[in-house]
């Protein structure tokens, strides 16, 4: 190849000057128009009157009790959901079984399920005039508009997460390494805790970060189920509404910009891990 | 009944098991159950519900909506993956990072951002005031709400594609006298079309759901910016079970449709 082929070889493949500069800028232009002129809105609009009612409006008691919801919420949801990921992932990545394809569409399932048809399809079987309505009440449970249904929604939409990442990294990981383990007498759970976990737990990391962040944010689900009952059944984002319907536009925007460094420490945290996934696939190939 | 890839290795009992039993008590039952609540309905309600006139202009609004963002996500997100994988640039580790901010970020908060942003007065709306024309509290805002959160999928799903892409191929088609630009037209657009396609159903299926971002910056008119998942809202607030159900079988029965073309015509592009 001579001098100047090898030259429009490398142009081909990144562009003229003029059009790699023009892409650039206009990816630029495309990032500050649609992710950092909303965080910059977020940040401006909670301290539009200082620092002072930014600190009030988190620490008010309807704010505080809407963040450990929040936060009993995800910690009953994300592990629940971990615990379905690590299952599904194995059973889907380590045997071959009639109707695998079906059971992957299934999991992926709450994905094109609008939030508000996961809230609705809870009502309708834990409500008032729901299925099991009558049985729940003859026997004092409450579940919609209270933590059980604010719970049951979150957890719906954040079914797929962590067995959408742990599948297919398991698939690529193949099963020799078990297997060995297994013919020098592993125990299922040795196999689990000392052969499989240490490879996948990077990709462990990234699908609950990513549970996570959905668990923390969901509204739609949520707003349907839990009654919006201040103090009691508001989650934080639920309180962003609230507060935002009432006009109390500084305070709806001190509490979403709680949430927005929430977001970008769920970020930071996966970019960690995805990193660390990164050197494993990279050192994997090298072997 | 199964032929088990390592049948050395144990638990396939208990995996599955466990992950049927999850998956029909948190997701199957409970979607069965808008079936079953559908099915006491007659067809002629059930029909009258779901051709009512307010039904039918959310319907249209919400997945016409959805699909004009699926559309410039597909053009952004291409761009943005493009940019991402083949230059370095100053700034380029931020952008990467932050391209997934509309996952991280609550659905409420993006909301109210993105209306004080494009309000007749805010930061943005405020030029397309003096333009003459509205963005929030129309269609145009409501696709912009959605073009938000869904920019991630197009961008996630083209980009491994892309960095993979052998350079090779490329080359061999410059050194044959290609142009750059039919060098994209002719060999990487037909490699990137499956990962496009499936980022955008993606997208369009989110968008199509997609209540928390959508009900502060739309307006909420109805016949003009509500969408069908405030229409189910408002339907289960008058304790209009019926209503409420019946939208919910014709947004999940839609959308399915939809997927299942996307999924047909990327079967098609895959195997010629």
């Amino acid at each position: 190849m001579n001098h100047s082929n090898a030259m429009s070889a490398s142009a081909a493949r990144r562009g003229s000057p003029a059009a790699r500069w023009l892409l650039i800028a206009l990816g630029w232009l495309m990032f500050l128009l649609f992710l950092a002129l909303p965080l910059a809105i977020v940040l401006t609009q909670a301290l539009a009157l200082g620092v002072g009612p930014f600190l009030a409006a988190i620490v008010e008691p309807d704010a505080l009790s809407a963040l450990r919801l929040t936060v009993l919420a995800v910690v009953i949801a994300v592990p629940l959901n971990l615990l379905f990921g690590l299952s599904a992932a194995w059973c889907v990545s380590k045997y071959e079984f009639r109707g695998k394809s079906l059971l992957v569409t299934l999991i992926d399932l709450p994905f094109s399920v609008s939030p508000v048809i996961a809230g609705l399809i809870y009502v309708l079987l834990f409500g008032a005039q729901g299925l099991l309505g009558p049985w729940l009440d003859d026997h004092d449970i409450q579940i919609i508009f209270a933590l059980p249904g604010i719970v049951l929604a979150t957890v719906f939409v954040t079914v797929p997460f962590v067995a959408r990442e742990l599948i297919p990294l398991m698939q690529e990981q193949g099963s020799q390494e078990e297997e060995a383990a297994r013919l020098l007498g592993a125990s299922g759970w040795q196999i689990f805790w000392h052969v499989t976990l240490p490879n996948i737990k990077w990709g462990l990391l990234y699908g609950v970060v990513l549970c996570t962040a959905r668990a923390m944010g969901e509204f739609g689900a949520v707003s349907v189920v839990s009654g919006h009952i201040r103090g009691q059944t508001n989650t934080l984002p639920l309180h962003v509404e609230i507060l935002y319907n009432e006009y109390n536009i500084v305070a709806a925007f001190s509490v979403a910009s709680l949430l927005l460094i929430l977001a970008l420490c769920i970020l930071l945290l996966k970019q960690w891990s995805e990193a660390h996934l990164d050197r494993q696939r990279n050192s994997a190939a090298e072997e | 009944m199964s032929r088990r890839l390592s049948p050395v290795i144990p638990g396939f009992g208990l995996t599955l098991g466990y992950t049927l039993l999850y998956l029909s008590l948190v997701v199957l039952i409970p979607l069965a159950t808008m079936f079953v609540f559908a099915a006491r309905l007659t067809w002629h309600d059930f029909w009258a519900i779901i051709t009512d006139a307010r039904v039918l202009a959310a319907l249209r609004l919400s997945f016409s909506t959805a699909l004009f963002a699926a559309v410039i996500n597909g053009v952004i997100g291409t761009l943005l993956a493009w940019v991402l994988v083949r230059y370095s640039f100053p700034g380029r580790k931020i952008i990467e990072a932050m391209i997934d901010l509309p996952f991280a970020l609550p659905t409420a908060v993006a909301g109210i951002a993105l209306t004080a942003l494009y309000a007749p007065t805010g930061w943005v709306g405020q030029f397309a005031t003096s333009l003459g024309f509205k963005i929030a509290y129309t269609p145009l805002g409501i696709t912009l709400a959605l073009t938000f959160v869904t920019l991630p999928f197009v961008v996630r799903t083209v980009q491994p594609v892309l960095a993979d892409f052998p350079r090779e191929v490329e080359e061999a088609a410059a050194c044959l006298g290609a142009k750059p630009w039919q060098v994209f037209r002719h060999v990487l657009a037909p490699a990137l079309l499956p990962a496009w396609l499936t980022g955008f159903a993606l997208a369009f299926a989110r968008g199509v759901g997609e209540y928390g971002s959508v009900i502060f910056i739309a307006g909420n008119m109805p016949m003009k910016t509500e969408i069908l998942p405030l229409l189910i809202m408002v339907k289960l607030e008058q304790f209009n079970y019926p209503g409420a159900t019946s939208i919910g079988v014709l947004m999940l029965v839609v959308s399915f449709i939809l997927l299942l073309l996307i999924n047909l015509l990327q079967r098609r592009i895959q195997t010629p």
